[in-house]
């Protein structure tokens, strides 16, 4: 029997060690022996250890990063969590997302258990775990774990690294009948010093793949670390200076058709009619198919290039049938309010009585403000696309995906084909920011390769589909009243934020069957969640039931309420005459609350809070907890006739343990921008039904003119790790909003900011 | 339809008012340009003609007289750019979808500008960047000036 086949047969046995294979270790082995993914890829000569490392025989030593990369380095961290336990450096190491497997999922798996047991691959299983695995880190375990890739991947992909250094190490002992605790390891070479022999890892691994790694795996102290804690160059950094073709606009098949879609501009409807005799018209526009799915309606254009599928999408003459939500925004916004004025939903973060305390309190002690924020598109600068090939009942498509698991049972479902019978290849991301977990962009794909005769497709949107076609980040309102003390410190404080529900969005369009409904977090997640010591303090959520499509949005509802209550906390602030870091830090106490006071106080440091400034200039600061990450910043502007220029930003932020330094920042500095990006007039808004935006002359971003200095610091003072990709964004805008408040007196209560002050 | 790209020529059939972005991706497979907005307001498709920075996705293909460069060209006989050293050097890209087309504009700005102020930069790199790697960007930019400057 071959090599392969023993592998594959005896993985299927369960075994725990599976020959030439692959060993099943860390999370993998203490839970159920899924296949190994690797398996199924692996060349002839590779050794497979687990399902992340292969070495061949050459001593090519290639780590699956089975995460998304999207800009934010999870590659090159998670590949660093191995390499620092196999004793190789990065630059010895290939990298590679692979494809979707279940060993991949497994923790988040439990984490998320969703109501179906572990057994169970049938699709509404997989589709539940697929959700939830998103879904999961809005609800209430976020709350004790916080949730990211690295987190996730801290342990066990360290204990993959380690496990596989063991074997080869046992492996090179057997070899030279010696001891392995006599053998040194470095760079991918194990030394014997007894007679000065090596073994590359290439060349013991075929013997080391037969041998079953210890259970306890001693993962090596911080102290010793040669690759983790330290900044890395990212693993794909040189692709990304030469115009690599690594994202999955880039992907090239021979005989391959390219397509655009045209889906309806009006969400929850079709078209009345459609005259398609223009664009088949078009030079290069092969055919025009109908698409229908949970996400939308409308038409795949399918054409000899991507020019001719956006012109024949251009000249396809639609009439779209008529919603029956609002047409415009103000339409929209008075159902917010009305949700308001009725009867909250649910209500989080509970303490003391609140009612009770307003009671007790003097009118003239209290202080209310109303605040507001739009929906936002994502606008990732690669547009949404994806290749799919249907031939002879299989589909495999290349998508950058944050959900290759939930890409590949939609798109079985949606051709009526067995789950595997879909292969996904996850290319690199031109940005996802959480657009693209999102099930539209693969079945649009997927329904068009179904009719093109076999020949693989590119389906490419414009940015105007993009554009008009997202899953927003939701409207949100809020009314916050305090009540204060005669010294001006808040004994009550009440929260109502009125929101659309982005669990119930993201269920019906892509789980339709499975009901939505209950507490959502979300809606008031950057409010409730913060480190507070208001003796009374309630956080009520009124729902909204408006079907635009909403989604996660970097940093979610943390996006908007950070800004919300941060704004308003320093309204106070000020209304009670106190300085408005000295009032942060009165209402937190020193145990639990503590990396919130030190960043709160460095980041002060770092900014010389409290300095005399110029005339015109102001700063602003500001503190969120998302993610498990505590971020304090400050923003300086200056203000010379009316127009604001953001000059500096100083950022300290609290991941608890910090893998990549240089990473995290770069996250920061990233997340910071695209945070202040919406203030400066950034708004999706609606009339005859439609979005209004169509391209970056009118939803545009932060440009380098606009960007401020940014300075960031890190500490570790919390005890649990933290994410890196979206803390950064919450504090920003409040930041910002206080610190033209600090520098004009002008309080700016709504979202964008520029509809109130102009920016440079 | 004949374009020198990158030192080499190439005949191929295009329509007259296809933009040279499609031309050069979809046709030609020269995939470094990329498409962001296909209306001149991103910067990623940029692409040099005759050593001027154009935004191949509003540029008709039948337009283009002389030689054009994408970012493909930049590496002479295997050897980075100055510019693409710098990117490295201060490890620039997040996602790197915009990155082809930074890299392109910054060069572009360099041959004109060998030591850029903080304005020039601004005025010149108009790029959107959603990952917000603009401070990397200038660094790099007068890192790579630099370098420019003691091999000149
Ligand atoms: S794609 Fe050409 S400027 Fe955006
Ligand atoms: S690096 Fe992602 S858009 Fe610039």
């Amino acid at each position: 029997m071959s090599r392969l086949g023993t592998i594959t047969r005896r993985s299927f046995m369960g075994l725990g060690v599976a020959a030439t294979g692959g060993l099943a270790v860390g999370y993998y082995f203490y839970t159920k022996p899924f296949p190994n993914p690797l398996i199924a890829m692996a060349a002839e000569g590779d050794a497979v250890f687990n399902p992340y490392v292969k070495i061949a025989a050459d001593n090519t030593i290639t780590i699956i990063a089975p995460r998304a990369e999207m800009g934010q380095g999870v590659h090159t961290t998670l590949a660093a969590l191995v390499a620092e336990e196999l004793d190789v450096s990065l630059d010895q190491v290939n990298v590679e997302h692979g494809l979707p497997g279940k060993a991949y999922y497994n923790e988040a798996m439990m984490v998320e258990g969703g109501p179906f047991p572990f057994f169970d691959e049938g699709f509404m299983a997989e589709a539940t775990r697929g959700s939830m695995k998103v879904v999961s880190k809005f609800l209430a375990l976020q709350m004790t774990g916080g949730s990211s890739a690295t987190i996730d991947a801290f342990v066990k992909m360290r204990e993959a690294g380690c496990a596989a250094r063991l074997v080869l190490v046992a492996a090179a002992a057997e070899h030279w009948g010696v001891d392995a605790g006599t053998l040194r390891t470095s760079g991918g070479v194990i030394t014997n010093h007894v007679n000065n022999e090596t073994l590359t890892y290439g060349e013991i691994s075929e013997a080391a793949a037969q041998l079953e790694p210890p259970s306890k795996l001693p993962l090596r102290p911080r102290s010793e670390w040669k690759t983790l804690g330290k900044s890395q160059p990212r693993v794909e950094g040189l692709d990304k200076v030469t115009g690599g073709r690594i994202f999955g606009i880039d992907v090239q098949l021979p005989d391959m058709l390219y397509g655009t879609v045209k889906i309806s501009p009006r969400f929850g409807v079709g078209a009345v009619s459609v005259d398609k005799n223009a664009a088949l018209k078009v030079a290069g526009v092969l055919d025009i198919i109908d698409i229908e799915s949970t996400t939308g309606s409308g038409f795949g254009i399918i054409a000899e290039n991507t020019w001719a599928a956006f012109q024949g999408a251009d000249a396809l003459e639609v009439e779209w049938a008529t919603p029956d939500y609002p047409a415009n925004t103000d339409g929209m916004k008075s159902m917010l309010d009305i949700a308001m004025a009725t009867n909250s939903d649910f209500t989080l973060g509970k303490v003391g009585n609140v009612e009770k305390e307003f009671n007790n309190t003097d009118s003239e002690n209290f202080f209310g403000a109303v605040y507001d924020a739009p929906y936002l598109a994502h606008t990732t600068m690669e547009p949404m696309n994806a290749t799919a090939h249907f031939k002879d009942g299989k589909l495999e498509m290349w998508i950058g995906t944050q959900g290759p698991g939930l890409a590949q049972s939609t798109c079985a479902a949606l051709l009526g084909i067995k789950t595997e019978d879909v292969t996904v290849n996850t290319t690199r991301m031109g940005g996802g920011f959480g657009r693209r977990g999102e099930v539209d962009v693969p079945l649009y794909a997927a329904a068009m390769a179904a009719k093109t005769g076999g020949r693989p497709i590119k389906v490419t949107w414009s940015r105007e589909e993009d554009m008009r076609h997202d899953t927003y980040r939701p409207i949100a309102t809020a009314q916050f009243r305090a009540s204060l003390t005669d010294d001006g410190d808040i004994t009550g404080l009440d929260v109502d934020i009125a929101s659309p529900s982005i669990l119930t969005s993201l269920l019906g369009r892509t789980f339709p069957s499975i009901p939505a409904g209950g507490t959502e977090k979300i809606v008031l997640e950057g409010a409730f969640d913060q480190p507070s010591t208001i003796p009374n303090r309630r956080y009520q959520a009124h729902i909204v039931d408006l079907p635009v499509p909403i989604g996660f949005w970097r940093s979610v509802g943390n996006s908007f309420n950070g800004f919300f209550q941060e704004s308003f906390i320093d309204e106070v602030a000020h209304v009670s005459g106190k300085d408005p870091l000295e009032f942060r830090l009165s209402m937190m106490n020193d145990e639990e609350h503590r990396p919130a006071r030190e960043v709160l106080k460095k980041v002060a440091k770092m900014a010389n809070w409290g300095g005399s400034l110029p005339a015109g200039k102001g700063q602003g600061i500001a503190h969120a907890l998302s993610f498990g990450t505590w971020v304090a910043q400050v923003v300086q502007v200056d203000v010379t006739d009316d127009v604001v220029k953001i000059e500096k930003v100083w950022c300290a932020a609290d991941l608890g343990l910090v893998l990549d330094p240089d990473n995290v920042k770069a996250q920061m500095m990233s997340g910071i921008v695209y945070g202040l990006s919406q203030a400066l007039g950034q708004e999706i808004t609606f009339s005859d039904h439609e979005v209004e935006q169509y391209n970056f002359y009118d939803f545009d971003a932060m440009r380098m003119h606009q960007c401020p200095e940014i300075v960031v610091e890190l500490l570790e003072n919390s005890h649990r790790m933290g994410g890196a990709g979206e803390p950064g964004t919450p504090p920003s805008t409040p930041a910002l909003a206080n610190a033209i408040y600090a520098s004009t007196g002008k309080r700016i209560r709504s979202m964008p900011l520029s509809h109130a002050i102009d920016f440079a | 339809m004949k374009l020198t790209i990158n030192g080499t020529t190439h005949e191929f059939e295009a329509a007259a008012n296809m933009p040279l972005l499609w031309a050069l991706r979809d046709i030609l497979d020269i995939k470094g340009p990329k498409f962001g907005c296909g209306v001149s307001a991103c910067g990623a498709c940029t692409v040099l003609i005759n050593g001027e920075p154009v935004r191949s996705c509003t540029y008709n293909v039948s337009d283009v007289e002389g030689e054009v460069t994408t970012i493909e060209g930049l590496p002479i006989n295997g050897k980075l750019h100055a510019v693409q050293q710098a990117w490295l050097k201060h490890q620039v890209p997040q996602c790197g979808y915009c990155q082809s087309g930074q890299i392109m504009a910054a060069v572009a700005l360099l041959n004109t500008i060998s030591n850029p102020t903080d304005t020039d930069i601004d005025d010149a790199m108009t790029n959107l960047c959603r990952c917000g790697t603009y401070p990397k960007i200038k660094a790099a930019i007068k890192d790579a000036a630099a370098m420019l400057e003691v091999n000149r």
